[in-house]
């Protein structure tokens, strides 16, 4: 019994996570409906970021975080600039195919500048602290990080529903041109989009680097994951999305230990094709 | 509607494609190519990876249907073919048809309920099933689990299909190869099937309301497209030795058929082969310049050439081609049918 909730637990703070990522993929992909198959990669770039302060400058992850968001900001409204905006309203598959170039750009630079080894940080304020909860240990790095990512994701779904940005944001999903005439300003919310949907998975990257190891690799995972939930939670929807990734947290954890590290991946992607096969659009899709 | 002008068109289309196939046929007899195996084998990975992408284009293109799971069945024609020369010691040919066989049958248990699914849902539905059957080939001791298949030393020739000490063989059989997949294609193109599955890409409603039976346009299409890409995999399990599940059942592997395909222009017959022309040898030669350095200065250069190329024509090198056919005063539109069969 403590082994199942201690399994569990370490699935939602996980799941957590994929949620923070996944909203941002969640973001860009309901507002433009384009794949940005560069979000994994992104995730990569702020935990290197992350990495570099704190190995350099001693920084630690908690505060880097939020350089790892802007960071990501900044990356995210130029990969708009320089890029999606020559793909929208063309076929739509050259989004994809332009965003997995820059998938391979940012993870080979990556790979040519830090080398493919794994690197941790040490001595962080947060470290390997853990504390008792009854029989069941709770990290303090991945309790502080799902909270955080919590957070952001509750402040991003308020952004979207109930700011006046926000209804801009919704109406240019809606429909592009009619946005345009009534006065919003649709490119500028493009850009803002992909640079929130950057600075939210920037955020998550910034503090991972606490307890996970930075490699060229470690996005990709990260980043099917995130398109699986936001699939899964149905498209454009964010509290769908944190769902999902909580139900993957869980069935990822449940699935590698009762079965076989092996599957836990087969786990959590047929629980997709089981999801979609009752709910084709997702879970609060429609 | 073929117009006599249409049917003209089309005639003197097939003459370009006659006249290309035969100059590659005698391309090994130019002694700057055949002396060179580098050269050999970036020709026999353009034929290769041509005609996976137009394989792919057959429901990926004409079908409108993104399909991410073209490696499972490229894995399943490559397993076929390995485990009849390594398992089973004979040779790979009844292991090949197998592999096709059991490549359409996979497709269409995948394709039964993924084809409810809608767009992206069903893109990533196809990822997930690559996922799966990648991590259940890893395990799977009968097919060599995580180790893989390596080829012991038979004889060469056409009945083991493989040869040690040149390429040339090799080289025919890709342009075989090439030759089938482009002409099945070719032959669907102006096949009514063919225009089913355009009619249902363009609108599956509206298709159905005029009496096809979408379901059944878009299973053939995929089951055909499975076989050949097993038929691919089978070439390239037979070229590399070696098989794994890393190797052919992999998202890298699947996007590979999307890349060169949409790279090129989808949903064009020529589209595959010119994805395939640009995007090998410059995955090979940039490869072979800095990929000895090992810090991924190739896939740099690679990855920065795919930005650029798509900013600038986002309908892929077919794009290019066209504007620039179209400056010489050639009208491509006419022989392309009218609008409706331009890539989505």
């Amino acid at each position: 019994m403590e082994t199942l909730l201690q399994v569990m637990l370490d699935g939602m703070l996980n799941g957590m996570l994929y949620a923070l990522v996944a909203t941002g993929l969640c973001l860009i992909w309901g507002v433009m409906d384009v794949i940005n198959f560069a979000h994994g990669e992104y995730l990569m770039v702020a935990m290197y970021v992350s990495y570099w302060l704190g190995f350099l400058a001693n920084v630690d992850p908690l505060i880097s975080t939020l350089a790892g968001g802007a960071f990501i900001f900044i990356l995210g409204a130029l990969t708009y600039k320089l890029i999606i905006r020559h793909t929208i309203g063309k076929p739509p598959l050259s989004a994809l195919l332009a965003t997995f170039g820059l998938a391979m750009l940012l993870k080979n630079l990556c790979l040519n500048q830090f080398t493919p080894n794994f690197r941790i940080l040490s001595g962080t304020w947060l470290g390997d602290k853990t504390f008792q909860l009854g029989a069941i240990i709770v990290p303090v790095p991945q309790l502080t990080a799902a909270v955080l990512a919590l957070a952001v994701v509750g402040a991003i779904y308020f952004m979207i529903r109930s700011t006046r940005f926000g209804w801009a944001v919704q109406a240019t999903a809606m429909d592009r041109d009619a946005a345009e005439l009534m006065g919003i300003n649709t490119e500028r919310i493009y850009i803002l989009v992909f640079g929130i949907g950057g600075a939210t998975v920037g955020i998550a990257g910034g503090i991972m680097p606490t307890y996970l190891a930075v490699h060229p690799e470690v996005g990709s995972m990260f980043g099917l994951i995130a398109f699986v939930c936001v699939a899964m939670g149905g498209f454009g929807s964010i509290p769908g999305a944190l769902l999902a990734a909580l139900l993957i947290g869980v069935v990822e954890a449940l699935g590698g230990y009762y079965i076989a590290p092996v599957f836990k991946y087969v786990a959590v992607f047929g629980l997709y094709l089981a999801v979609v096969a009752l709910r084709p659009k997702g879970i609060f899709g429609w | 509607m073929v117009t006599p002008m249409h049917q003209a068109a089309l005639q003197r289309k097939d003459l370009i494609w006659l006249a290309l196939v035969t100059l590659l046929a005698l391309l090994p007899a130019l002694p700057a190519v055949a002396a060179n195996s580098f050269r050999m084998h970036v020709l026999i990975l353009i034929l290769l990876f041509a005609s996976m992408a137009q394989a792919w284009n057959i429901i990926g293109g004409y079908g409108g249907q993104v399909s991410f799971g073209h490696s499972v069945f490229f894995g399943i024609g490559a397993y076929g073919a390995g485990m009849a020369v390594v398992t089973y010691g004979g040779s790979p040919w009844p292991g090949i048809l197998i592999g096709m066989l059991a490549a359409a049958v996979v497709a269409l248990l995948i394709s039964y309920p993924c084809f409810k699914l809608s767009g992206h849902y069903f893109a990533i539905a196809t990822f997930a099933v690559v996922e799966i059957f990648n991590r259940m080939f890893l395990v799977w001791y009968w097919v060599g689990g995580a180790l893989g298949l390596d080829y012991p030393m038979v004889k060469a020739g056409l009945k083991n299909l493989l040869w040690y000490d040149s390429k040339t063989g090799y080289y025919y059989c890709a342009l075989v190869l090439f030759v089938l997949v482009f002409g099945i294609v070719r032959m669907l193109e102006s096949h009514r099937f063919g225009y089913y599955l355009r009619a249902v890409r363009e609108g599956q409603e509206t298709a159905e309301s005029l009496g096809v039976n979408s379901t059944a346009v878009k299973l053939t299409a995929m089951a055909l497209s499975a076989a050949l890409a097993a038929l691919c995999g089978a070439f390239f399990v037979q070229y590399n030795l070696r098989v794994d599940p890393s190797m052919v059942m992999s998202l890298d592997m699947s996007m590979k058929f999307v890349l060169v395909t949409i790279l090129g222009g989808t949903g064009t017959l020529a589209g595959p082969l010119l994805g395939a022309a640009v995007l090998i040898p410059l995955q090979e030669y940039t490869r072979a310049q800095w990929g000895g350095l090992g810090g991924g200065v190739d896939l740099i250069v690679f990855g920065l050439l795919i930005i650029i190329i798509v900013i600038r024509q986002p309908a892929g090198i077919i794009g290019i081609v066209r504007d620039v056919s179209r400056r010489f005063g050639r009208r491509p539109a006419a022989a392309k049918g009218g609008p409706s069969l331009d890539p989505a």
